[in-house]
């Protein structure tokens, strides 16, 4: 005989969910807030406690300090460390007054240079053309400079100044006898047609002896100024060939030898010459003695 | 019928939305038991590919990642009868399945047995103007329907187009851009008290959730435990439910016969306990562990002891021999599948190319059933469980869970309705705001 194993009828249970159970069972398996029960709430937690222990001063300021703690002991490690200072493709004088102007005390961290205001500081000075800043090889803070290259004296009111072939400013000089090798040049808009007057003074090499300078005529023409207040009028167009002529004469005739006081050549199919004014009085007395015949 | 009209096709977008979300849940409304699947949705199933291997009625698509089952209360006769306990019951199935699923499920697709449904054969006939079917003639034609006087106080559950005939070839399934004069149309039409739906529709409201469809559970039920032969061929399916028995009859693919008989497994337990003098539950279960309907001679020596839990455990050692208890069970179930052959015969079952007859359902368990309905509704009677869908737990295999399986696969692959298909224009309202345009236009 087969016995029932359970025959206990007891009152049947209903395990139903309320409707606010059921409603929250719901809510909590939303998509949406399952991710943020699992990535927000413990982000909001840690977000709180850093709040908390940040809003301490003496914690804020521990953190600050041990930032920068480690921030100088990495600057400061002997990779980044600059020891000296190399100055290249300057003449002492420049770099003399290149070192003044990088007040840098060595040895310091590359991390504290500012190699932008220091090239902008010397590339600001007169006599350079061009600059590089950088920390090279070695630790060691490079400046190559590429200096301006005076191709002439240039006479202005203020003084002598030196300028380069692009009429560039290139720094001052006391005294025209401080750079004999340089021509010099005079007068408005000068330093505007270097090119010019440098090709004059090529031309002008056989009497370079006795060339004083060139001056530039309202702003037009130029005026070759030789010693025994010689002076040769040149033409504002073709300048250079009608020195050639000059010249020519000098060399067939000796024509600047002569007591010349003026060669103008302004008009190339009239040159003209004054005389001296004593040789002009001179000249009418062996005429009228007949001293040459 | 305009406005259910109107609530089938939301539900209808409603089931899009759900499809879009991927997860929806499926609630089968019994009167013994309410079990809810959770479904997921992730494109086509990884089967489809395969040569040779059909759409699958579409199971492959989705997957079950969660199942419940709770007692049902509230429920009598598959119709809601306790507005509030169903509304519990149905809250413990979707809140267990919800929490197996990990997943919270808003749209549900629900099916039910029982509110009296009642079928209808209907005809329409169009002539297409344009000699080319277009959608826009199905609708028309399905229009056309002369839809039967059923009462105010019923709605139409199913509406399914089952046969198209253009001119003289009838048994199209799909005659859009074929060539005809005459497109004619049969629909079987499924009506089903207004109230059940309107209970069921408030009960679900009631728990936050959104109808996404409504199936009846005899369809379904043959739609996931009638093999495709028997479906092409022409079948029925007898859900042997716990408060009723629904029937529904096959024929290419479509249903086109459906009815339901108020008697099910739970007639047999108020037999046995009316006979035996138990409570309901421990009938219950001296059925579920000893019932039958074929008693042999060894029945007869089998005693039950049937713990009549009176109180008076000294004196009430009742046993009962099993001979007995089949000598319950067997009449009722017997009346049961006599009352199916008579829905069946008036429905003009034994016209069919095949009779095959399907029994399925928690009650189609019952041992030697097979044997007993072979006698009553003829020989070619199968049990039937239902089709295997992916990630259906071991338990929910069972003949029980044909419904709830039917359904799933309804939720997956529903059948083309007649609200599938727009409203012809001509019946639109509006009408006359298209002929002021007209007007307009005409005129200007």
């Amino acid at each position: 005989m087969r016995t029932m194993t359970a025959p206990r009828t007891r009152p049947l249970r209903d395990p139903a969910p309320s409707k606010w159970g059921y409603r929250w069972q719901r809510w909590m398996l939303t998509p949406g807030v399952r991710t943020g029960l699992r990535i927000g709430v413990p982000t909001l937690v840690l977000a709180l406690a850093a709040g908390a222990w940040a809003s301490n001063d003496t914690n804020r300021a521990m953190i600050i300090g041990r930032y920068d703690q480690l921030k100088a002991a990495i600057q400061h490690r002997p990779e980044f460390m600059v020891a000296g200072l190399a100055i290249t493709g300057a003449d002492e004088e420049l770099a003399s007054t290149v070192t003044e102007l990088v007040p840098v005390k060595f040895p310091i961290s590359s991390f504290d240079l500012d190699l932008e205001a220091m090239r902008a500081k010397v590339a600001g000075l007169a006599a350079v053309k061009d600059v590089y800043v950088r920390v090279g090889d070695a630790g060691a803070l490079e400046i190559g400079i590429t200096p301006r290259q005076p191709v002439a004296l240039w006479r202005t009111a203020e003084g002598l100044r030196l300028i380069d072939s692009e009429g560039v400013f290139a720094g001052n000089v006391a005294q025209r006898a401080e750079r004999r090798d340089l021509p010099l040049i005079a007068g408005e808009g000068a330093e505007d047609n270097i090119d010019e007057a440098l090709a004059l003074f090529r031309s002008a090499a056989p009497i370079a002896e006795r060339v004083r300078g060139l001056v530039r005529i309202g702003n037009r023409r130029w005026d070759m100024v030789l010693d025994r207040d010689q002076r040769i009028q040149l033409p504002s167009e073709g300048p250079v060939a009608a020195l050639d002529r000059v010249i020519g004469l000098e060399q067939s005739q000796d024509l600047l030898a002569r007591d010349v006081a003026l060669v103008d050549v302004r008009n190339p199919n009239r040159p003209t010459v004054r005389l001296q004014r004593d040789a002009v009085a001179a000249t009418r007395n062996a005429v009228t003695t007949g001293a040459n015949n | 019928m305009r406005d259910l009209y109107e609530t089938q096709r939301a539900m209808r977008n409603v089931r899009k939305a759900a499809m879009q979300r991927g997860v929806i849940a499926i609630l089968d409304v019994g009167t013994s038991k309410i079990a809810c699947l959770v479904l997921r949705f992730d494109g086509p199933g990884r089967l489809a590919q395969v040569e040779g291997i059909g759409a699958l009625a579409g199971q492959s698509q989705f997957r079950v990642i969660g199942a419940a089952t709770t007692r049902s209360r509230g429920v009598r006769f598959g119709e809601i009868d306790a507005m509030q306990e169903t509304e519990r019951a149905i809250r413990t199935a979707v809140q267990a399945a919800q929490k197996m699923a990990e997943v919270r499920v808003d749209h549900v697709i629900a099916c039910f047995s029982g509110a009296r449904p009642r079928s209808y054969g209907l005809d329409g006939a169009v002539d297409v103007d344009s000699g080319i079917v277009t959608e826009a003639d199905i609708s028309r034609v399905l229009a056309s329907c002369d839809v039967p006087d059923f009462g105010h106080d019923r709605d139409v559950l199913h509406a399914q187009p089952v046969n198209f005939a253009l001119d003289h070839r009838s048994g199209m399934a799909d005659p859009r851009g074929q060539v005809g004069n005459r497109l004619a149309t049969d629909l079987h039409l499924m009506t089903v008290d207004a109230t059940a739906i309107r209970n069921l529709f408030f009960c679900i409201k009631r728990c936050d959730l959104e109808l996404a469809g409504l199936a009846s559970s005899a369809y379904v039920a043959g739609v996931s435990s009638l093999v495709e032969d028997e479906q092409e061929l022409g079948a029925a399916c007898v859900d042997l439910g716990g408060g009723t028995t629904g029937i529904s009859v096959f024929m290419k693919k479509h249903m086109i016969y459906s009815d339901a008989v108020r008697m099910g497994g739970d007639h047999v337990t108020g037999d046995i306990s009316m006979g035996l003098q138990v409570p309901m539950q421990t009938a219950e279960r001296i059925k579920t562990f000893y019932g039958g309907v074929m008693a042999t001679g060894m029945d007869d020596r089998e005693m039950i002891e049937i713990g009549g839990d009176t109180g008076d455990w000294e004196r009430d050692r009742r046993t009962v021999s099993r001979a007995e208890l089949i000598g319950i069970m067997r009449p009722r179930i017997e009346e049961i599948l006599e009352e199916v052959r008579a829905r069946l015969d008036a429905a003009g079952f034994e016209h069919l190319p095949s009779q095959q007859i399907v029994l399925t359902g928690g009650g189609s368990q019952v041992p030697g059933l097979d044997g007993l309905a072979a006698k009553i509704l003829g020989q070619q009677v199968r049990l039937g469980r239902p089709l295997r869908v992916q990630g259906l737990p071991q338990a929910a295999t069972g003949p029980a869970f044909s419904v709830a399986v039917g359904c799933a696969l309804f939720a997956a692959h529903p059948q083309d309705e007649w609200w599938d298909f727009d409203i012809p224009a001509e019946t639109y309202p509006a009408r006359s705001l298209k002929r002021a345009v007209k007007w307009f236009k005409d005129n200007w």
